[in-house]
């Protein structure tokens, strides 16, 4: 027999997974998810996440951006190539400027991008969840809970009552 | 966002002030449900191609046909076969340029501006917006590039790009143009990007039903875009925050971009481009064409497939009005340049506006206030904001306006500058003519592709805006149902 990846429940409502992610959340499971079709305002919070790390990597994209201009310009026209145009210094942060902040919105999108897929490990284009058979509704109009086995608390009669008392349906058992 | 927590409990002082309930509106009408909006945007695709969209790209691949032909002779011979020689060596190459750019700005202003500002009207129209900006870029991007002549000095080191030419020699990095280069390839590439960003989700939809029907082939073309997306809220929560950044940093990028457009002018010393109103001017009529094309593409796609539910009088409304506004903020750009021309006291250009509305391109100048400043006052009435028909007219008038508004500034500067012995007259050839033309076919066939292969609406956004996403229940959407019940 294959082995379980995790229990999986369905709410019909948005309402009634907000409540049951809370009460998930305060049973104290740790490695378990709610599948929506769309980002449902304040499900964070009841779930426990914490604020995304994804600006992090956009700081970081900015800076390097902004350098990346000024240290470009200032090593064409100042030093590989010293340039007389106009009769102004080699290098001004000033005229280096308009390039520079088009960078930094270039480096930031690139690194935001790429942050994202980072800490949500995609792409992934294999996963037990998009295996069930029920997850044909998970992106148009249902939502669910699956909380995995390999969560500390996870025991499965014991979790399967869980999702039942707190208004789960349809709960199944998904295979890795 | 854990910070949005504490709307759960209101703030005390709400019982004492007992504030009157604000009615929200409605974003989709009907009372419609998750699963209708499904159906209803991803049935576009799944549906057989209908009829008229293989005579609309039919005709759509003619007229772009004129831009490969008229692009293949200018290689092949040179820029010669343009209409340009002195003194206008700059004409309906930036013209279009700088006409097609604008267009591309209501795409990002509506996908990251309003989304700052949380304007949730603009769930429904973002996607299709965005899409005409990256295929209004791509318009754009032919004219300076073809422009040169021999193309492959466009790409080749030492000339667009940063990289030393075959002399050593690095680009000049104060020029306008060249921060143009950094400019329009930003643009064009963070449009990309966050265009595609937004899709995520709702491929993943497409993929999940194309395997629930069992057409694999297209399950893993939809799904290897979707990257695996399965709507995990972990990730939801990074990919609203990634979001929200990609609209923070495209909101300073839109307004630079046309910031640095108007460089291109300002900077320069030519009579009527030397003045510092350029960049609000820019910016403010780049939204207005954009937003006069929004609602050129919107109006009969919501006529076709009937998403008057989601396209609703109130979407339009607010499209109508920040028509009208930028439409009158350019009409306060064109008085105030002239106020300035005479308030300056410079001679030449206080010539040059005279000759703008007066002298040999006088009909062009008229053209364009007439479309520009005029054709935006009718919005404000309610009776011509209601009738799609005539609205859709308007908004043709927008587009040929904002055209002869870059025409207006850089032909009739050029054509009479400060010497009257180097004046000139410019016409356009039918090279020039035919080229321009088959843009707008090149346009059509990208954007007919886009709504025959690519949901055209956000669906996981639209979803996430109607009463039923709100996850405290009922108690927020009674002033919606009343305000709905009203009309």
């Amino acid at each position: 027999m294959k082995k379980t990846y995790g229990i999986i429940a369905a709410f019909d409502t948005t309402p009634a997974l907000y409540q049951a992610c809370e009460k998930v959340r305060d049973a104290g499971y740790s490695r378990w998810d709610a599948i929506t079709p769309f980002p449902i305002h304040g499900l964070d919070a009841a779930m426990g996440i914490r604020r995304s790390k994804v600006p992090r990597f956009s700081l970081a994209g900015g800076i390097t951006g902004f350098c990346t201009g000024m240290t470009l310009i200032w090593w064409a026209n100042a030093y590989e190539y010293p340039l007389i145009v106009g009769g102004k210094p080699y290098f001004s942060p000033m005229f280096a400027f308009p390039i520079s902040y088009e960078l930094t919105i270039l480096f930031t999108a690139f690194a935001t991008i790429t942050g994202m897929f980072l800490v949500n490990l995609l792409p992934m284009h294999y996963h037990p969840v998009l295996k069930a058979p029920q997850f044909v509704r998970a992106s148009d109009d249902r939502f669910y809970i699956v909380i995995e086995a390999s969560d500390p608390k996870y025991h499965p009669a014991q979790t399967r009552g869980l999702l039942e008392q707190i208004g789960g349906q349809d709960i199944a058992e998904i295979e890795e | 966002m854990s910070s949005h927590s504490a709307d759960t409990d209101a703030p005390a002082i709400l019982a004492e002030v007992n504030p009157a309930p604000v009615p929200r509106r409605v974003l989709v009408a009907n009372h419609r449900d998750f699963h209708w909006i499904t159906e209803k945007v991803c049935g576009i695709v799944e549906s057989k191609t209908p009829l008229w969209w293989w005579w609309c790209f039919g005709v759509a691949a003619f007229v772009a046909s004129f831009t490969v032909a008229g692009l293949t002779y200018l290689v092949a011979t040179g820029v010669g076969v343009w209409g340009h020689a002195n003194p206008v060596n700059w004409a309906w190459d930036i013209v279009n340029f700088v006409f097609w750019i604008g267009i591309g700005h209501a795409g990002t202003l509506i996908s990251a501006i309003l989304c700052l500002l949380r304007q949730k009207w603009r769930t429904s129209i973002n996607r299709p917006a965005e899409a005409m900006t990256i295929f209004a870029v791509v318009c754009a991007a032919i004219f300076p590039v073809f422009h040169v002549g021999r193309i492959w000095f466009a790409v080749l080191p030492g000339f667009l790009f940063p990289f030393p030419n075959a002399n050593g020699i690095w680009q000049n990095f104060r020029s306008p143009l060249e921060w143009d280069v950094f400019a329009v390839s930003t643009y064009g590439t963070v449009s990309v990007l966050f265009w595609y960003i937004g899709l995520i989700p709702d491929l993943g939809t497409m993929r999940d039903r194309f395997t629930a029907a069992g057409n694999l082939l297209k399950a893993r073309i939809y799904g290897f875009f979707a990257m695996g997306w399965r709507g995990s809220n972990r990730a939801w929560s990074n990919y609203e925050m990634a979001y929200l950044i990609l609209a923070g940093i495209a909101t300073p990028l839109v307004l630079s971009v046309h910031t640095v457009v108007s460089f291109d002018f300002a900077v320069a010393l030519i009579p009527g481009w030397h003045t510092t109103i350029f960049p609000p001017y820019f910016v403010a009529g780049a939204i207005f064409s954009g937003f006069g094309m929004v609602m050129t593409l919107m109006l009969p796609l919501r006529a076709i497939y009937r998403l008057e539910d989601l396209i609703t009088q109130y979407h339009i409304d607010c499209m109508c009005k920040i028509t009208l506004a930028t439409g009158t903020m350019v009409g306060y750009a064109y008085s105030m340049e002239f106020f300035i021309a005479w308030y300056g006291a410079n001679p030449f250009e206080g010539f040059t506006f005279i000759n703008r509305a007066f002298g040999v391109y006088w009909w062009s100048y008229w053209i364009m206030v007439t479309c520009n400043v005029v054709t935006p006052q009718f919005f404000w009435f309610k009776k011509v904001r209601e009738n799609t028909t005539l609205v859709w007219i308007l908004c043709l008038f927008v587009n040929v306006g904002m055209w002869f508004e870059r025409f207006v500034i850089i032909a009739t500067s050029l054509a009479r500058d400060f010497l009257p012995s180097s004046w000139g007259y410019y016409s356009p050839s039918i090279v020039e003519i035919f080229t321009f033309f088959g843009t707008f076919g090149v346009f059509s066939v990208l954007f007919l592709l886009f709504i025959r292969f690519v949901p055209v609406m956000p669906m996981s956004e639209i979803k996430a805006v109607i009463p039923q996403a709100d996850p405290h229940g009922a108690d927020h959407h009674h002033g919606a149902a009343a305000l709905e019940s009203q009309a």
